[in-house]
């Protein structure tokens, strides 16, 4: 157990960058799923297309693809960014296209009434989705959301493929330098349970707060 | 077709308004596209040499031989996490406390970290511990133990959906636990999860690709060594990009339709599972007792 103690500080760092990747790509995923969910549900043709043209690329491509295309491919084309601004766009760009097709659930299972009801109260489409639907829609799919942000932090381990070194890459390190794969391999699933666990809880509090039962 | 509820039958303002916001999209979209070829065209990417090498035969083969190493990979993992889930799920429902709980530990372990690093550990650890395998199994083990212990949560979830009544009536009628689960619910339970089932199929089919990380010749891998060679990554990453979205499509579009037929076969519906983003909740609707 000395080699974990001894790179605390290493593992610290790397428990560091796995909760950063994390909790930005998750927000910036979040503004994604709202867009492209909204664009799902519009009644404009070409939005809809372009919606679930995304959502369906996206989320079928492994992300370990979508990482090798951004940063080792896309360069070619003149797109470049740091490792860790790719990591991010490829983890939110991912991500995003679950959290919409989260919200878009969500939408379909707010009542037909509502979407009536305000509409004959004279507001516009935008505003019956922003003002209405949307808060009643998202209160519904809390807890996927939950899971989905949950599974986030696991996958941010694959930006170790465009070396951004988060929690799995720290201990990746360590086992390569000094060998002792079992007690660092334990520190790391420990960690990401640490980080795992809690957020469960705690998105199951927020749950039990916000939604509503149908 | 709009299937949501959010406009009604639109009047002649409404449809003017949908027909001038539908051009303007339409033109950004256009517009999108153009950019988009123009930086391919500004960076040479329509040069024939780029994309010569995915018409030749020689390296077709080799595409297809990492084809062949992904599903090879995927295939086993698929049977042994089915199998592995299984046996995990019924121990974590075994009236013997010491089995529930190692079954608990297994599936908590293993379904709370990254895949990533289950896979590195094999890769780098198992070799110290003594076990010496082709990467092959390396890949092939990491994924059946991480995806055997989400599949337990999604039986597990399957069998604790069916209503009581089933198990009680199996037990009135004189069968033993094994008989009951045997002939009653595990197969009941088994339609309920078949979607969820081919769902988290296509995750492990992506995950395949993680294969890369270890240098396992799987399809990714294969395409970046081609991209190499031939300098044209953009071309080769985007072939396997392909690829997955066609056949994952084509199998959640199954598995949609499945859950459909099964909401109007047996009303009761399948439990709702789509892919491993969700997983948790199942889990946690099983189990509100274990926040």
């Amino acid at each position: 157990m000395d080699v974990v103690f001894d790179n605390l500080d290493l593992f610290l760092r790397g428990i560091r960058t796995t909760v950063s990747l994390t909790l930005t790509s998750y927000v910036v995923a979040f503004v994604i799923g709202m867009v492209v969910a909204s664009f799902r549900v519009s009644p404009v043709p070409p939005l809809r297309l372009v919606g679930s043209f995304y959502v369906n690329t996206v989320r079928n491509t492994p992300l370990a693809v979508l990482m090798v295309l951004f940063f080792f491919a896309l360069p070619d084309v003149g797109i470049l960014y740091s490792a860790y601004i790719s990591a991010i766009i490829v983890l939110s760009a991912y991500t995003g296209s679950f959290i919409a097709e989260t919200i878009r659930a969500g939408i379909n299972s707010v009542a037909k009434g509502q979407a009536e009801a305000a509409r004959a109260l004279g507001l516009t489409y935008p505003q019956v989705l922003r003002i209405v639907i949307l808060p009643q829609a998202l209160r519904a799919v809390i807890a996927p959301l939950g899971s989905i942000f949950i599974a986030l932090i696991k996958n941010s381990a694959l930006a170790n493929l465009i070396s951004v070194t988060e929690l799995s890459g720290t201990a990746e390190r360590l086992i390569n330098d000094t060998a002792q794969p079992i007690p660092l391999f334990i520190a790391a699933a420990l960690a990401y349970l640490v980080l795992t666990i809690p957020s469960g809880i705690l998105l199951g509090r927020i749950e039990r707060r916000f939604a509503i039962k149908r | 077709m709009n299937d949501t509820i959010l406009a009604d039958e639109l009047g002649p303002r409404g449809r003017r308004r949908v027909f001038i916001g539908s051009i303007i999209a339409s033109i950004l979209v256009l517009a999108v596209i153009a950019i988009a070829i123009k930086r391919f065209n500004d960076n040479g990417q329509f040069a024939e040499e780029k994309w010569r090498p995915l018409t030749q035969w020689s390296v077709l083969k080799f595409y297809l031989g990492g084809l062949g190493n992904t599903l090879k990979a995927a295939g086993a993992a698929m049977v042994i996490a089915l199998i592995v889930g299984g046996l995990v799920a019924l121990a974590r429902l075994a009236r013997t406390a010491p089995v529930r709980w190692l079954a608990t530990l297994y599936v908590e372990f293993f379904r709370g970290m990254a895949l990533y690093l289950l896979i590195l550990f094999c890769w780098l650890g198992l070799p110290r511990l003594g076990v010496r395998l082709d990467v092959y199994w390396y890949l092939v083990i990491g994924l059946s133990v991480y995806n055997s212990a989400i599949l337990a949560e999604v039986f597990r979830a399957g069998i604790l959906s069916l209503d009581r009544g089933q198990s009680d009536a199996a037990s009135a009628l004189g069968m033993r636990y094994w008989q009951a689960m045997g002939l009653v619910i595990v197969p009941q339970a088994v339609r309920r999860m078949l979607p969820a089932i081919i769902s988290q199929l296509v995750t492990l089919l992506k995950d395949t690709s993680l294969g890369v990380l270890i240098f396992y010749e799987e399809l990714l891998r294969r395409a970046r060594l081609s991209a190499e060679f031939f300098h044209n990554p953009v071309m080769s990453v985007a072939l396997v990009a392909i690829f997955y979205i066609t056949v994952n499509y084509a199998l959640s579009v199954f598995a949609t339709r499945l859950e459909a037929r099964q909401r109007r076969r047996y009303k009761a519906g399948s439990i709702k599972v789509t892919g491993l983003e969700q997983l948790a909740v199942v889990g946690a609707q099983a189990e509100s007792s274990i926040t």
